[in-house]
């Protein structure tokens, strides 16, 4: 996308540059709306766009949460300033400030406030997605080794919006299958 | 009559007061384009000095300058001031300082207009500085997020200083939409059909139209979070029914149309300024036209796109993304446009066109970060970043300060009647592009690295330090490069020396003025038949300076101008402007009394002040017109026209239709918040419903059909000469019914406080309260004019004023006692 955005740039620069040398043509207005509105205008703005839509609105489709058998489901609850979650396969037990979940299994992670609006984003595992009072939202993601990731607060909420964040602990399958059965480390 | 003494009688007659009073009193459209241009200008410098402080602040890691408090006071207050300070009331200064000059004629449609909204706008921006100083001033971002902003988690007045303060200087935001629309579409030169019209005007009126549509939301909304602040009527608390996502909508609704509302007026200035720069016309102005249009219609489907993170379903989200980017289409059009332009022609490297190409430069670089930003998993990852505030910062720095530099030095002749003599803003240019691209890449790239925005501080080890560092000296070189522009416009305006006329050899009409215009712009009006009319006529200056176009005869000692048909641009009418009057700022001072009393919650002033507002209301409009038949009048070139008092529809028709389209926005804006929460609050339906009434609702909707035939009715009698009263009673009487229907409403509904269902009942009730007392102020307002003669056969305007206002009344009771007694009997 940048390397497609850097080549806009520089055509459009020297279009732009080329302007002040040109002399001595004949000015035609009908080539000239045909070359500059029609051709450049309409046609090669709607084909970089178009392209790019498809594009985004596939990866897109790619990132939904879809089905699976072994999807393992969280609940994250944002309040200032603190997270709070909760696990399905563990009833009852609530972590703060850490989230536990498995490495290399899918993970939904069903979001949701008790306050103001807040913004979950764990940025190496997915993109943001706002934990908004009275709603849940559901995010995907997925963990490919096992370690600590950091996780942000991305909605601003008030003076403690700079230090909100979580961590997220990704477990390899025997630690997971501790964390489940209450083997806390 | 010699031009000089003609110049001499137009200035007696159309000139402010002198001193400091004429500030107060003047009407005059070149008086306050320059004033609300000052006043802009002082914003743009309070809202510049507080970035220099987040940037200070964010400079270092751990920096101690400024605390999380004051810092979220110092960004809040950054973008409101710049948004709605600055870059709206930019637009309307330019816009009405300079369009009776380049339409050709002699003041905008309703000079006293311009000035109450210009007193609006510096009392309620005062209301932002004063809370500033204080140190109370708004904290939750400038897009303000409810429930952050509620009553729960932010208490203090800083938040009703925004709510209030922005709603009163939308006012002046809404007001000049209606004056400008009208102006552009009837107070023009003859013969300047709309495909003749200089560009700038096509923009100016695309853009007072998205004004008009784009900003009641926002009112709206602010409306209804300082309702849940002051009395608990909880529309954006999840656990009564509401729902904080209502504010989103709301303010985005506004808040997407509101980035082209910025960018299409400096389109059209540098739409003006290519072509002269490089001594051709634009390349596809009917191409322009629609792209400008086009843009418009577009906008208002892309407000989600700043809501890709709550969580709407993907289809949804594919479709919006796919309206963001087809936003493109027409942006690029314009572009290759102009670059289309600069080819057809020879272009000269002046200050203006160096600020035009700093434009194309930064705006080409926001406009493809914003196409990055439309694609949705790339948004889900930069949103709420540094990237996005950079982004943000180049598509409006880019497609508006660097044009409206472009303009004013463009214009600059224009305004001062000299010429520049020290090279200073060349040098300011370079300090200006430089010092913004420093600034901004590098908060692309922290952004891209991670960094969220409105964080007041980081660690070190994030190695965000370097670049904050650089991205904070660059904004002090680019602050240096603004402050440069300051001193130069300072040394212009005392010692320059006197330029000619039309320095850049410009075919509009504005330079067919006296530089500075004096305050009657043209001697005469011209007769217009091309889209550059000086390149076709160059003597044409002087011809209108002798009077040989309309109105060139001032034996009347008024202030007249003409106007024309909407297409063609045949004369019609002949307009009687009032002189200067105090009244606007008055009326001002106690519009802004209203909204002070809500904000010191003293609501016993309310009422007064609302009462007062209204007589005043009545005083204006009572100094219009007159007691006897004018008849035709003679215009000049063998042209007689009727006074606009005289004609159904008046000036003041076309204001009312276009406020009653900003009205209708508003009351639309609301119904879908009803159907919003009802369909997507979580805390529906309701536990109690307001009992249908079968006799309100058909005694409210009788009402309405009685008032509006009556007034038709009387309307027909007046014009067979007497017998108007008994029905324009009848109509009042109804119009009394309606508003007791609304009221019994209000009385009936379950406690408003305690679910939003009722709460936005309350709303509906007591919008249709305020609009059927409001109808039947006016009603008594015409009985008391026919009485005392002020209306005739002829002079008929104001019955088809009020006209419209009852018909719109009608409508809205309607629908409102639709949407408040149906779900009853559903339930």
């Amino acid at each position: 996308m940048l390397a497609g955005a850097g080549g806009i740039l520089g055509l459009v620069l020297l279009l732009l540059g080329a302007a002040f040398r040109t002399r001595g043509r004949a000015p035609d207005e009908g080539r000239d709306v045909k070359v500059w509105i029609v051709g450049l205008g309409l046609g090669f703005t709607m084909s970089v766009l178009a392209a790019l839509t498809v594009y985004g609105v596939y990866s897109g489709q790619q990132l939904m949460p879809r089905d699976g058998t072994d999807v393992v489901s969280v609940q994250a609850e944002a309040r200032r300033w603190s997270w709070s979650f909760a696990y399905a396969d563990r009833p009852g037990h609530i972590t703060d400030g850490i989230m536990h979940i498995p490495a290399g299994r899918p993970v939904d992670v069903a979001i949701t406030s008790a306050d103001v609006v807040h913004s979950f984003w764990v940025p190496r595992l997915a993109g943001k997605l706002d934990a908004i009072p009275g709603h849940v939202n559901t995010i995907r993601i997925e963990a490919d080794m096992p370690g600590t990731y950091e996780g942000l607060t991305a909605e601003y909420n008030g003076p403690g919006y700079s230090d909100h964040g979580f961590a997220v602990i990704a477990h390899d399958p025997q630690a997971w299958a501790d964390f489940v059965a209450g083997g806390d480390r | 009559m010699t031009a000089l003494r003609r110049h001499r009688r137009l200035s007696a007659i159309w000139a402010s007061e002198p001193g400091w009073k004429g500030w107060t009193s003047s009407v005059n459209h070149t008086d306050l384009g320059r004033m609300f241009l000052a006043t802009s200008f002082f914003f743009f410098f309070v809202g510049g000095v507080l970035a220099m402080l987040v940037r200070a602040q964010l400079a270092t890691p751990h920096s101690a300058f400024a605390d999380a408090g004051a810092f979220s006071q110092f960004f809040t207050m950054h973008g409101t001031i710049m948004m709605f300070l600055f870059a709206i009331p930019t637009f309307e200064g330019l816009a009405i300082y300079l369009l009776p000059k380049l339409l050709g004629t002699r003041d905008l449609a309703f000079p006293r207009l311009t000035a109450y909204g210009y007193w609006c706008y510096v009392f309620g921006g005062s209301m932002l500085l004063v809370a500033m100083v204080l140190g109370i001033a708004p904290d939750g971002g400038w897009f303000m997020y409810p429930p952050l902003t509620g009553p729960l988690h932010s208490p203090g007045i800083n938040t009703d200083f925004w709510l209030i303060g922005i709603t009163f200087v939308e006012i002046s935001a809404i007001a000049a939409a209606v004056e400008l629309t009208v102006s552009i579409l009837k107070y023009r030169a003859p013969g300047m059909s709309l495909d003749k019209m200089p560009i700038f005007a096509w923009y100016a009126l695309v853009t007072a139209l998205m004004i008009l549509t784009g900003f009641p939301p926002l009112i709206l909304g602010s409306v209804l979070l300082e309702l849940e602040r002051a009395f608990g009527l909880p529309f954006f608390q999840v656990e009564l029914g509401g729902d904080s996502l209502l504010w989103q909508h709301l303010f985005w609704l506004f808040g997407h149309p509101e980035v082209y509302i910025i960018f299409l007026p400096a389109a059209g200035v540098i739409s003006t300024i290519i072509p002269v720069m490089a001594r051709t016309t634009l390349l596809g102005y009917g191409w322009i036209v629609a792209s400008a249009v086009a843009l418009a219609f577009l906008s208002f489907g892309l407000w989600v796109h700043h809501m890709f993170t709550t969580g709407i379903p993907f289809m949804g989200l594919a479709f919006f993304s796919a309206a963001s980017t087809l936003v493109a289409v027409p942006t690029g059009v314009q572009v290759f446009a102009w670059i289309g332009t600069l080819w057809k022609g020879r272009p000269e490297l002046h200050l203006p066109m160096l600020h035009i190409l700093g434009f194309f430069v930064t705006f080409l670089i926001g406009g493809l970060t914003g196409v990055m930003v439309a694609v949705v998993p790339f948004d889900w990852q930069v949103h709420d970043t540094a990237f996005v505030t950079a982004h943000l910062h180049y598509v409006l720095f880019g497609g508006f300060v660097f044009p409206i530099l472009a303009g004013i030095y463009y214009w600059l002749p224009l305004f001062s009647g000299r010429r520049r003599f020290f090279r200073l803003g060349e040098l300011a240019f370079a300090l200006i592009f430089l010092g913004f691209h420093g600034t901004f890449l590098a908060m692309h790239w922290v952004g891209l690295l991670g960094q969220r925005r409105r964080i007041e501080t980081y660690d070190a080890e994030t190695g965000w330090g370097t670049i904050n560092l650089i991205s904070s000296i660059s904004s002090f070189v680019m602050a240096i490069g603004l402050a440069m522009v300051l001193v130069d416009l300072l040394i212009h305006a005392f010692v320059s020396v006197r330029a000619a006329r039309n320095p850049w050899k410009a075919g509009s009409l504005e330079w067919a003025s006296m530089s500075p215009p004096p305050p009657y712009n043209f001697a005469s009006l011209p007769q217009v038949d091309t889209r550059d009319p000086l390149h076709g006529d160059p003597d044409l200056p002087n011809r209108l300076a002798r009077g040989e176009g309309y109105l060139g005869d001032p034996a009347t000692d008024r202030r007249e101008t003409l106007t024309v048909s909407i297409g063609a641009a045949r004369p019609d009418f002949m307009v009687i402007y009032p002189g200067n009057t105090r009244l606007p700022i008055v009326m001002a001072a106690v519009t802004g009394l209203f909204f002070l009393s809500i904000l010191l919650k003293l609501y016993w002033v309310t009422p007064l002040a609302l009462a007062g507002v209204a007589a005043l209301a009545v005083v204006w409009v009572w100094r219009l017109g007159t007691q006897m038949d004018q008849g035709p009048q003679e215009a000049g070139r063998g042209v007689t026209l009727p006074l606009a008092g005289e004609t159904e529809k008046s000036p003041g028709w076309w204001g009312s239709v276009f406020l009653l389209v900003a009205n209708a926005t508003f009351f639309g804006s609301l119904l879908f918040g009803y159907a919003f929460l009802w369909t997507v609050a979580p805390g529906w339906p309701p536990q109690e419903w307001l009992a249908p009434s079968l006799l309100e609702f058909g005694a409210g909707t009788l009402a309405a059909v009685i008032a509006m035939l009556a007034l038709r009715f009387a309307i027909r009698r007046n014009r067979r000469h007497g017998g108007a009263l008994p029905r324009l009673a009848l109509a009042l009487g109804a119009t009394a019914v309606t508003a007791l229907v609304f009221a019994t409403l209000l009385v009936r509904l379950p406690p408003a406080d305690g679910h939003a269902y009722a709460a936005t009942l309350f709303v509906l009730g007591a919008y249709g309260l305020f609009h059927a007392l409001l109808v039947g102020l006016m009603l008594a307002f015409v009985i008391a004019r026919v009485r005392r003669g002020y209306a005739s056969a002829v002079r008929v305007a104001e019955f088809h004023i009020v006209l419209l206002w009852t018909d719109y009344l009608a409508g809205i009771t309607v629908l409102s006692l639709l949407a408040a007694h149906v779900p009853g009997v559903l339930a």
